[in-house]
């Protein structure tokens, strides 16, 4: 499998396809080629030099409360 | 770090470890396979398996894109670029250590004097091309649908700027394809001595390919298959998600991993994908014998960029050491442990198969972290509190 | 008095090379030291201008340590081949308890390597003795053939003076021991990484590059009885404290989250799928010593300028296997290994 890590857009080169995106203070430019849309802000998930997908910003907060969830509700 | 931090929390894994404690019923066993090395990484690493009860255990399945590619097309690899001066053989960092016949690895061709260099993507092996017209550059392309998509944008890059000097090697896999040559298998769907109960789906290789085709296995196959992140707290959401499901008789996907993963996955890099590959009739992986239908070529309209086609490459037949049992362990068959050469000839400094020599590999990730459970046990029992 | 035959010309330092006769023994090479070297490395035992240097030692045991030092790229974020050679040295004799005094260094230089370059690395390794407090006191030149040599191999041997009383070595750590780092990890590695050409990417780190000579002198004032002190250089944290358990014989118990790395570096190894604790330092350290000393040698530790992070990382335990573990940030444990190779950037 793939080591894929999110990372902020930081700054969008349109004409040229790629965009920087930074991660805890390190920066590094990436292919936007593979991405529909990319704004500054987005968060996206990089590998191998590419931005492969956008991160849903409602559905992790979602994900997240389900963990703190798991200890009250029981069973399917 | 946003999306990473949040997702490792300690005082969620224990909500999660107790959670899965109380819904595992103690009158059975749940066996359940990470596909992904991945997330046999993560498991390792973050100690995953001390938090889970007794009666859950982890399959390590094949997932390791370096683990499954054949020796022999490593030592295809390194013959043309050791035959031909003029050829630059570029590399992800994972192939250079990779045990190859002979003992030889591609570092090692390297010390040799063969010109094989490291880099981090396939837009790194197009600059090479560009700044050196006069020579040939090889891009060792391998790894799941993840990885794909930034192959074939490199060969349409290539195409679009007119470069003469470009080629891949590729040997793309396709992740449905082994699962179910492991659900297939005879050890599984008849004799039944290995247990799987449920499967961990890839988290990245869904970013792209979606839930959609794992419907079929569930199905076919009657398991439940949970897409789950890469984050050891998405790990164990999801082995609860399983055992929920396992508990009541149910087999569907399920998507664990929503903030990253759709149903449709990545429609335009699948479009990109299919636009430059298709698929090889069948393909040798280690471990798993023949499987058809399971790996990328690149199609004829950009037969200039297939290594393949535009060099003279004999297929080279490799036999793994005798001893080595990587072809059991990719199937979740046998255990690192189980094998007579793990940890006393096959060693990380010596590895014999790939299982060792990846990090995603499961005798690599046992020896790094795992090998003396028992013995860690017994020092928490032991040790001074400050 | 005497007339010193000078030569015609100066050294054109800033668009000169070396070339072969720079190592031939002849009056270039005599040059080459007066205008670059002696001048930049300016001391009395240097100034007098033998093949070697006399000097008095005090009471106590001596200490010699010896480097050579290949990096590349030779100048990176925070420092480079001449500053690291300096600290590397300092460091090592520093780490037996000693005070470092004199040190000395080998020059090997590929012929069209440009002077330009070998001033700022002389004049940098000026400045870090400076800065330790030490003298380097006799050297050597020799070129090779162009293609021979990687621009600059500097060889630094140090010689220092162990106080009486201190018995530091890596076979003394004991079960119940403390264990304990002197700041941030990583740094120097992810420094390096980002200055090579193919892993593109952009980060303020620099290299930790520093003399700690001075804060041991601190820390053995205040706990004689340290047992092992060491610096993880190449091969990170983990390699380190594997060779110390291997040499005691003594097993290790680390708490994650008692580890000082800077967001930064972590995230760099996200990147690239680091761990960080592999990765070298040059300006930290580690230290072991009694559990009922760790307070006390961690606030002396703290009291230095490069001791500000310092933290107790976990304990000193008994195990036959002498293996390094730890219990991870996530509350599962597994053990840290002993490096195979070179971490290597993974995309897996």
């Amino acid at each position: 499998m793939c080591l894929a890590i999110p990372a902020r857009v930081v700054t969008v080169d349109r004409d040229g396809g790629t965009a920087v995106v930074s991660l805890g203070g390190v920066k590094k430019e990436v292919s936007t080629a593979l991405l529909e849309d990319v704004a500054v802000d987005d968060y996206v998930l990089i590998h191998v030099g590419f931005a492969l997908h956008k991160i849903d910003p409602v559905e992790a907060e979602r994900t997240l409360a389900l963990f703190a969830q798991a200890g009250l509700v029981g069973g399917p | 770090m946003k999306y990473i931090d949040e997702f490792r929390q300690h005082d969620l894994a224990r909500t999660l470890a107790d959670a899965i404690a109380r819904e595992a019923q103690g009158d059975r066993s749940y066996h359940l396979m990470e596909f992904c090395g991945g997330h046999t990484h993560a498991i390792f690493r973050y100690g995953v398996q001390d938090l889970m009860p007794a009666n859950v255990t982890f399959v390590h399945g094949p997932g390791c894109p370096v683990c499954v590619l054949p020796v022999g097309r490593i030592d295809q690899a390194m013959r043309l670029v050791e035959q031909h001066d003029h050829v630059i053989l570029c590399t992800y960092g994972d192939l250079l250590r990779v045990p190859a016949s002979g003992r030889k690895s591609l570092l090692k061709a390297k010390a040799a004097g063969a010109d094989v260099r490291m880099v981090y993507s396939t837009t790194d092996a197009l600059k090479i091309a560009r700044d050196n017209p006069e020579r040939e550059v090889v891009f060792f392309a391998i790894g799941f649908e993840t990885t794909t998509p930034p192959s074939a944008v490199a060969v349409k890059q290539a195409h679009a700027e007119g470069l003469k000097n470009f080629s891949i090697f590729s040997n793309h896999l396709l992740t449905p394809a082994a699962i179910q040559n492991i659900l297939e298998s005879p050890e599984v769907r008849e004799l039944g001595s290995v247990r799987i109960d449920g499967f961990f789906g890839p988290s990245h290789v869904s970013s792209i390919i979606g839930t959609q085709p794992y419907e079929f296995f569930a199905e076919e196959f009657q398991r439940p298959v949970v897409i789950a992140g890469f984050e050891p707290l998405d790990v164990m959401q999801s082995a609860l998600m399983l055992i929920r499901q396992i508990n009541a008789g149910r087999h569907e996907v399920e998507n664990e991993y929503t903030r990253v993963v759709t149903r449709e996955g990545n429609v335009k890099a699948k479009a990109l994908v299919a636009e430059v590959f298709e698929l090889r009739r069948s393909f040798e992986w280690r471990g798993l014998g023949t499987v058809p239908y399971s790996a990328f070529k690149v199609k004829e309209a950009y037969a200039g960029f297939d290594c393949e086609r535009r060099f003279d490459m004999p297929a080279v037949a490799a036999a793994d050491n005798k001893g080595c049992e990587c072809p059991a362990i990719l199937r979740g068959a046998k255990r690192p442990t189980d094998c007579k050469l793990f940890a006393t000839v096959c060693t990380p400094d010596n590895p014999l198969g790939s299982c060792m020599v990846s990090s995603e590999g499961a005798c690599a990730a046992y020896w790094s972290y795992g090998r003396f459970r028992g013995a860690a046990a017994n020092h928490d029992a032991r040790r001074s509190r400050t | 008095m005497s007339a010193k035959l000078k030569p015609l010309h100066r050294l054109d330092l800033r668009n000169g090379c070396v070339d072969m006769s720079h190592g031939s023994g002849g009056r270039a090479a005599s040059q080459l030291i007066e205008e670059l070297f002696v001048r930049h490395f300016d001391n009395e035992l240097l100034g007098q201008r033998n093949d070697q240097a006399a000097f008095d030692v005090g009471a106590g045991r001596m200490v010699m340590s010896v480097d050579a030092h290949v990096i590349s790229p030779i100048f990176f974020p925070g420092g480079d081949i001449g500053s690291l050679a300096v600290h590397g040295t300092v460091n090592d004799v520093a780490m037996s308890g000693a005070r470092p005094l004199y040190l000395s260094a080998a020059f090997i230089l590929e012929e069209g390597y440009p002077l330009a370059d070998l001033d700022r690395i002389v004049a940098s390794m000026a400045r870090a003795a400076r800065e330790a407090g030490v003298a380097i006191v006799t050297g050597d030149t020799k070129v090779v053939e162009r293609g021979k040599g990687d621009g600059v191999f500097i060889t630094t041997t140090g010689v220092g003076i162990v106080p009486e009383g201190i018995h530091i070595s890596g076979d003394r750590a004991r079960p119940g021991d403390a264990i304990l780092v002197s700041g941030t990890l990583g740094d120097h590695g992810v420094a390096i990484m980002s200055s090579r050409e193919n892993l593109q990417f952009e980060t303020t780190i620099q290299s930790d590059s520093a003399p700690l000579n001075t804060l041991v002198a601190d820390m053995v004032a205040a706990v004689p009885d340290i047992h092992c002190m060491r610096d993880p250089t190449r091969g990170g944290l983990a390699s380190t404290l594997n060779e110390l358990a291997q040499q005691s014989g003594v097993g290790m118990m680390l708490r994650e989250s008692a580890i000082p790395i800077r967001e930064e570096v972590a995230a760099a190894c996200e990147l690239l799928g680091l761990d960080p604790l592999y990765l070298a330092n040059e300006g930290k350290l580690i230290a072991i010593c009694p559990q009922g000393k760790a307070e006390r040698l961690l606030d002396t530790m703290r009291a230095h300028p490069l001791g500000a992070n310092s933290a107790i990382i976990g304990q000193v335990i008994e195990d036959s296997y002498a293996l390094v573990q730890m219990e991870t940030r996530f509350g599962g444990s597994r053990v840290v290994d002993w490096l195979a190779g070179d971490p290597l950037p993974r995309i897996c």
